[in-house]
């Protein structure tokens, strides 16, 4: 019998999940690159640094839960976290900062819930809305101001100090407030014209910030053409956010505007890389619409109302949480039945 | 459970049965309190008198309380001791009394207390129920200060501070800095970190369950000796 016939799927390329991995690593290279650019060496040295505590956390619990580890560690799925936490913290944060995000992350929100695969919630936000809570002083006063503002802005061994401890001179000079910290603060008593006079919004929207978010858009645009992920949750999550805005804050005298809630911050960071991590999100695309809205309509309302001022982290998290019960009822259609099943309806 | 022995009673309340670790009765106060082990200790000390009174009380009118009005009774005795240890901390540890708070009114409210007293106290003998509720009493309070010291060790890196709360002047000197220059780690003060602590704590118990289990069946696996066959399949038993 020579002929052999091969059915459909016809797919070829295996999908492994290294692969996608490291496509995601390589796509936060231009918002790597723009942070270490506006910000100076801390993103940097950070998202080393937590992809080194990542990876040791990583391999420790392996060796715990008796699994293989150099298996589980081909699949990148730590260092992704790793680096994830790194361009989220704050680029001054302390060396021990990263670490509790790191560990945390790792060994609790991931591996106590059953490792790759099982974690309810997106193990690197778990590690940021600990430390971010746990630690408010080191995480709002860390974040360094744009380099270009500064007169003498810190070298790579000034930086690599201040974060390991080993500087003794206060970090007050080289870090500022982040813009949506600064305009949440400054328009309740004043008006926009005045208050995007302040250097930390520099030209256009916020100085630095605004590329840091297109390289991001950039990379989240490379991985939605790579097929890492589906429109669905980033261009979901960012209309109801700009919707939200228009319709709330169409006023720039009394709230953050439209431009500063997509562009400054962790908007774009959120949108690509963080809010469509398979695991933790809804599943179809239907539901992935709901998932990705409910995202941005969280972030707007606790940006605004809420005393944190960015707040991806916390969206994400409660979305988490709704995420299952979305699945429930965005059941698509099978094949075969003439209804889809939605919630505890039986299909017909 | 009518006839168990002293020694049963014992394990149960420390271990086996654990009020705290595998009853999970009584969370709220546990996960309220322990923040620093002085607040553990007071509110452990407090619910412990009140399930020894409870349950000696409940034993004694046991033969006299028709079934279908026991638990309003049982409730109503215990409403009574608590208001005791209320009055009994606000006389003698008042400050530890402002700072528990509503946490001691509401030790009526423990499911601990009315559970030892229904399923225990109100089926057996005055002494067995004394020691039963001694015994739990104690294993509720061995895991608050457990949770309140890994609390305020985690939260704020010391040991023992505060204790002159609750044993006088000389208590203030307890305190342990074991970190210097200690950043407060807020986690472990807020309620999240009494829930994640208590999981982990009870996390490991069910370890050092799994453990003795493992030990105990290897030591009774008797090999037997002389017989002609040898099985090649499944285990000798």
């Amino acid at each position: 019998m020579g002929l052999m016939t091969i059915t459909s799927p016809h797919a070829h390329g295996p999908r492994k999940t290294a692969n996608l991995m490291r496509v995601v690593v390589i796509a936060t290279l231009p918002g790597l690159f723009a942070l270490t650019w506006f910000f100076g060496w801390g993103n940097l040295i950070n998202v080393i640094w937590c992809s080194t505590v990542a990876l040791l956390a990583e391999s420790a619990i392996l060796l715990i839960r008796k699994r293989p580890v150099s298996f589980y560690l081909g699949d990148y799925s730590a260092l992704v976290t790793g680096v994830l936490l790194g361009l989220a913290l704050p680029p001054l944060a302390p060396w021990w900062v990263s670490v509790v995000a790191v560990g945390f992350a790792i060994i609790v929100a991931k591996h106590l819930y059953g490792g790759m695969g099982y974690n309810p919630f997106n193990p690197a936000m778990v590690g940021f809305a600990l430390v971010l809570i746990s630690f408010p002083v080191a995480m709002t006063t860390s974040w360094a101001a744009p380099t270009h503002l500064l007169d003498n802005p810190m070298s790579f061994l000034d930086t690599l100090s201040t974060i390991f401890g080993f500087s003794t001179q206060s970090i007050d000079a080289f870090t500022m407030a982040t813009p949506l910290d600064v305009y949440k603060h400054e328009i309740s008593h004043s008006v926009a014209e005045d208050v995007v006079k302040n250097p930390v919004f520099g030209q256009f929207i916020a100085h630095g910030w605004e590329w840091v978010n297109i390289a991001f858009l950039a990379g989240g645009l490379f991985l939605m053409k790579k097929g890492v992920f589906t429109w669905h949750t980033p261009i979901s999550m960012l209309f109801a956010l700009a919707l939200m805005s228009l319709i709330f804050g169409w006023d720039a005298d009394q709230t953050t505007p439209p431009l500063l809630h997509l562009f400054a911050g962790a908007t774009m960071l959120g949108a690509f890389f963080i809010a469509t991590d398979p695991v933790t999100s809804a599943v179809s695309p239907q539901g992935k619409l709901i998932y990705g809205a409910g995202i941005g309509i969280l972030t707007y309302v606790i940006r605004t109302y809420g005393s944190y001022p960015d707040a991806i982290a916390f969206s994400v998290l409660l979305m988490n949480f709704a995420a299952p019960l979305i699945d429930v009822y965005t059941q698509p259609r099978t094949y075969g039945y003439a209804k889809a099943k939605r919630g505890t309806k039986e299909a017909e | 459970m009518a006839t168990s022995s002293y020694r049963d009673i014992t394990l149960n309340g420390l271990w086996k049965n654990n009020p705290a670790l595998v009853q999970l009765l009584g969370l709220c106060p546990l996960l309220a309190v322990t923040g620093t082990t002085v607040n553990a200790m007071g509110l452990g000390l407090a619910t412990t008198l009140v399930l020894l009174g409870s349950n000696v009380s409940v034993s004694l009118i046991r033969n006299f309380v028709p079934d279908t009005v026991r638990l309003p009774a049982f409730v109503m005795i215990i409403a009574s001791l608590v208001t005791c240890a209320e009055l009994l901390m606000q006389a003698y540890t008042y400050e530890l009394y402002e700072i528990l708070g509503i946490f001691i009114p509401l030790i009526v409210t423990n499911c601990a207390i009315l559970g030892r007293a229904d399923a225990f106290a109100s089926k057996n003998s005055i002494l067995p129920s004394a020691l039963d509720g001694f015994m739990m009493g104690l294993g509720f309070t061995i895991v608050l200060i457990i949770l309140g010291t890994l609390r305020e060790l985690i939260g704020q890196g010391v040991l023992f501070s505060g204790m002159d709360l609750l044993f006088g002047e000389s208590a203030k000197s307890w305190q342990i800095n074991v970190f210097s220059d200690y950043p407060d780690f807020l986690f472990a003060i807020l309620p999240p970190g009494a829930f994640v602590g208590m999981g982990l704590l009870i996390a490991l118990k069910n370890i050092i369950d799994d453990k003795l289990k493992a030990r105990e069946e290897k030591n009774s696996a008797e090999v037997v000796t002389g017989s002609k066959r040898v099985r090649t399949t499944g285990t000798i038993a």
